[in-house]
C-alpha cells in the first residue's frame, strides 16, 4: 500500500536541519504500523511526507501505486485516498459537525448532498456522536472533536489513514475514547500509519512498530519482539525512559 | 464593563452617575457655546428653510395651447375633463378636479392656466445623497472584489501575481486620493474618451471614473486587510482541507476565506466607512455628490451653518447605517 524508500527532507528555516535521513517504510494493505520515537526525531515529518503535506527532497514515495513525488501526479486524488488525522484536530470551525463531514465528499468525491449526509451520519454513529451532528466543533470536547476528525477522513473512503499524534492534545480521560475508535478501525482491516506516544496502543493494536531517532528509522519489528528485547541501544534507552 | 474586570475594586454607583453627568453637561455646554458664538456674530439661523432642500412643493400649471372659450367642464370624481373650443379646433385637457381654475364660458388665450396644482419634488440634498449612496455602494462592491483578488495574489507564490499585487498596493497607498482622482479624470479619462470618440463609441460617464478611482484606492487597503485575514487562519485548516483532497482554490473558498472574512469584518467596515467619506472628494471631478451639492446650495441660500451641519449629519446617517449592517453580519456569522 505504501512504499517509501530512502526519503530525505531538509528544513532551511531558521537554519538547515536534516530532518529525514534515508527513512524507508513499507506498509501492506490492512496493516497497522505504529511509529514511535523521541520528539524531534522526524516521525511527524515522515508521516507528513507520505501525503505530501511536506515535499520530500529525495527518495521515492508510492501510495497505492501512485508516485507521490511526481510533480505531474494529481496530488488531490492521491490525498483523497490517504486520509489524515491531526494532533490539533483541525476541524472547520465555521461548519457544523455534519458539514465538516460532507464538504469534501461533495466537492472531491462529487457525491450528492443527501448521499454525503447519509454517509456522514453513518460515520458519526460509528464514532458514537450522531447526536452532535448539528453543533459546531467548538462546542465539543477534545475527544469528541478528534472522533469527528477521524469520521471526516473516513468519509472519503480512504485506502489508508495517517494519524499524526491523534491523542497528544487530549485530556487524559479522553484519550481512551479516541483509541477505542482507532482500535475498532484496525479490527475492520483499515490500513493505518500511526505516530503516537501511546505505548499501550502500539503493543495491543500494531502489527509492526517502528522506532525513529534523529531522522533515521532505527529499528522495526512486531510489538512483542520490539518491546521485549529491543536490539538497538537507542531504542532500549528510549523505552527505559518512557516505560 | 471594563476590559480588565476584577483587577481593581468595583466602581461605586456615584462614580458612574457623576461622570455620566459630566459627559452630558460638557456636551450641552459645547453646543450652547456654539449657539451663543453664532449669535454674537449676528448669524441668523433659518432651520425652517432646510426641509425645502429635501422635499418641496412646486406649482404645476396646465396651460391652454389655443385661444378660445371653455365649452364644457366634465367632472368625474377626482379628475375633470376640460374642453376648450377655438376657431376650428378643440382641445381636451385632463386635470385633477381640485386644481381647476377656469369656469365654463371663460374666454382664454394661448398660455393661460386652466388649472394649477402643487406637486411634491425631491430637493437637491436628496439628489446629492442618492449619488453619494450610489457611488459608495458600487465602489464598495468593486473594492471588495479587487481586494479579495489582489489579497490572494499578494500571498500567491507566482512571482508575476505577487509583484503585480505589491506594485499596485504600494503605488495606490503611496499617493493622495485627490491626486489619483485628478489622474483618473484628466489623464486616463481624457485618453479613454478620446480613443472611444475616435472609434465612434459613446463616452464613459464621469461618474464611472469616480467609482473606479474610489474602488481602486480602497481596493489596495482591502487587499492588505484580506491578506492579514487569510494569514491569521491557522495553517492546519489549509492542511486539513488539502489532506481531504480539496484543491488550493476550493480550500481557499470553502475553508479559509469564510473564516478570514469573518475575522476582518470590523477592519473592512472601517475601510468602507472611509470610502463613503472619501466620496466627498468626487466633487472636484464635477460629480454632484452630497458635498458638492451642499456647496452649491450654500452658494444660493447663504445658510452655510445649517447646511454644512446637515451635510455632516447625512454622512453620519450613511456611515452609521453601514456599520449597523456590518454588526448584524458579524453576529450572524459564527
Amino acid at each position: 500500500m505504501i512504499h517509501a524508500k530512502q526519503v530525505n527532507k531538509f528544513f532551511y528555516a531558521p537554519h538547515k536541519i536534516h530532518a529525514l535521513k534515508d527513512a524507508s517504510l513499507e506498509v501492506a494493505p490492512g496493516e497497522v504500523v505504529v511509529i514511535i520515537g523521541p520528539s524531534g526525531s522526524g516521525k511527524s515529518t515522515f508521516l507528513r511526507c507520505l501525503n505530501r503535506l511536506e515535499y520530500a527532497d529525495s527518495g521515492s514515495i508510492q501510495i497505492d501505486g501512485d508516485d507521490v513525488l511526481d510533480p505531474k501526479a494529481d496530488i488531490n486524488t492521491i490525498r483523497a485516498e490517504a486520509g489524515m488525522v491531526f494532533q490539533s484536530f483541525n476541524l472547520f470551525p465555521h461548519k457544523t459537525v455534519l458539514e465538516n463531514l460532507t464538504m469534501a465528499q461533495m466537492s472531491v468525491r462529487k457525491r450528492s448532498k443527501a448521499e454525503a449526509e447519509d454517509k456522514g451520519m453513518m460515520l458519526l454513529k460509528k464514532v458514537g456522536i450522531e447526536d452532535k451532528s448539528n453543533v459546531y466543533p467548538n462546542q465539543l470536547s477534545g475527544g469528541q472533536q478528534q472522533r469527528v476528525a477521524i469520521a471526516r477522513s473516513l468519509a472519503m473512503d480512504p485506502k489508508v489513514i495517517l494519524f499524526d499524534e491523534p491523542t497528544s492534545a487530549l485530556d487524559p480521560e479522553m484519550v481512551g475514547e479516541v483509541l477505542d475508535v482507532m482500535k475498532a478501525l484496525a479490527k475492520e482491516g483499515m490500513t493505518m500509519v500511526v505516530v503516537t506516544h501511546e505505548m499501550g496502543f502500539a503493543r495491543e493494536v500494531a502489527d509492526r512498530v517502528i522506532f525513529m531517532d534523529d531522522g533515521c528509522v532505527i529499528e522495526e519489528g512486531t510489538p512483542i519482539e520490539f518491546f521485549k528485547n529491543p536490539k538497538n541501544d537507542r531504542t532500549r534507552t528510549f523505552l527505559d525512559q518512557i516505560l | 464593563m471594563s476590559l480588565y474586570p476584577g483587577l481593581d475594586a468595583p466602581r461605586s454607583k456615584a462614580y458612574t452617575t457623576i461622570w455620566t453627568g459630566i459627559f452630558f453637561v460638557t456636551l450641552i455646554l459645547g453646543m450652547t457655546g456654539l449657539y451663543v458664538a453664532t449669535k454674537s456674530v449676528d448669524y441668523v439661523w433659518r432651520w425652517y428653510q432646510v426641509p425645502d432642500y429635501f422635499f418641496y412643493q412646486e406649482d404645476v400649471e396646465t396651460l391652454s395651447e389655443i385661444d378660445g372659450f371653455i365649452d364644457h367642464i366634465d367632472t368625474q370624481g377626482e379628475t375633470t375633463l376640460v374642453t376648450v373650443k377655438g376657431e376650428g379646433e378643440t382641445e381636451i385637457y385632463t386635470l385633477p378636479t381640485e386644481s381647476l381654475l377656469a369656469a365654463e364660458g371663460d374666454y382664454i388665450y394661448y398660455g393661460d392656466p386652466i388649472g394649477s396644482q402643487k406637486k411634491w419634488q425631491t430637493g437637491l440634498l436628496i439628489y446629492g445623497l442618492w449619488i453619494t449612496l450610489k457611488v459608495s455602494f458600487l465602489a464598495i462592491i468593486l473594492a471588495l472584489f479587487i481586494g479579495i483578488v489582489t489579497g490572494l495574489m499578494r500571498i500567491s507564490d507566482n512571482p508575476a501575481f505577487k509583484w503585480a499585487a505589491i506594485t499596485y498596493i504600494e503605488l495606490i497607498r503611496g499617493s493622495p486620493l485627490l491626486v489619483q482622482l485628478m489622474i483618473w479624470y484628466f489623464v486616463i479619462g481624457t485618453l479613454v474618451n478620446r480613443l472611444l470618440m475616435d472609434l465612434g463609441v459613446a463616452k464613459v460617464p464621469t461618474l464611472w471614473f469616480g467609482i473606479l478611482s474610489l474602488a481602486i484606492f480602497t481596493g489596495a487597503y482591502t487587499a492588505e486587510i484580506v491578506r492579514a485575514g487569510v494569514q491569521s487562519v491557522h495553517v492546519g485548516q489549509m492542511e486539513a482541507a488539502r489532506s481531504l483532497g480539496m484543491s488550493y482554490f476550493e480550500a481557499m473558498r470553502k475553508v479559509i476565506m469564510p473564516q478570514a472574512i469573518n475575522r476582518i469584518l470590523p477592519a473592512l467596515a472601517g475601510q468602507f466607512i472611509s470610502l463613503i467619506k472619501d466620496s466627498s472628494l468626487l466633487g472636484v471631478i464635477s460629480i454632484r455628490e452630497l458635498t458638492k451639492i451642499t456647496r452649491e446650495v450654500v452658494t444660493s441660500s447663504l445658510q452655510p451653518f445649517e447646511l454644512w451641519i446637515v451635510c455632516a449629519a447625512l454622512y453620519l446617517v450613511l456611515t452609521f447605517g453601514f456599520s449597523l449592517l456590518v454588526q448584524r453580519l458579524e453576529t450572524r456569522a459564527v
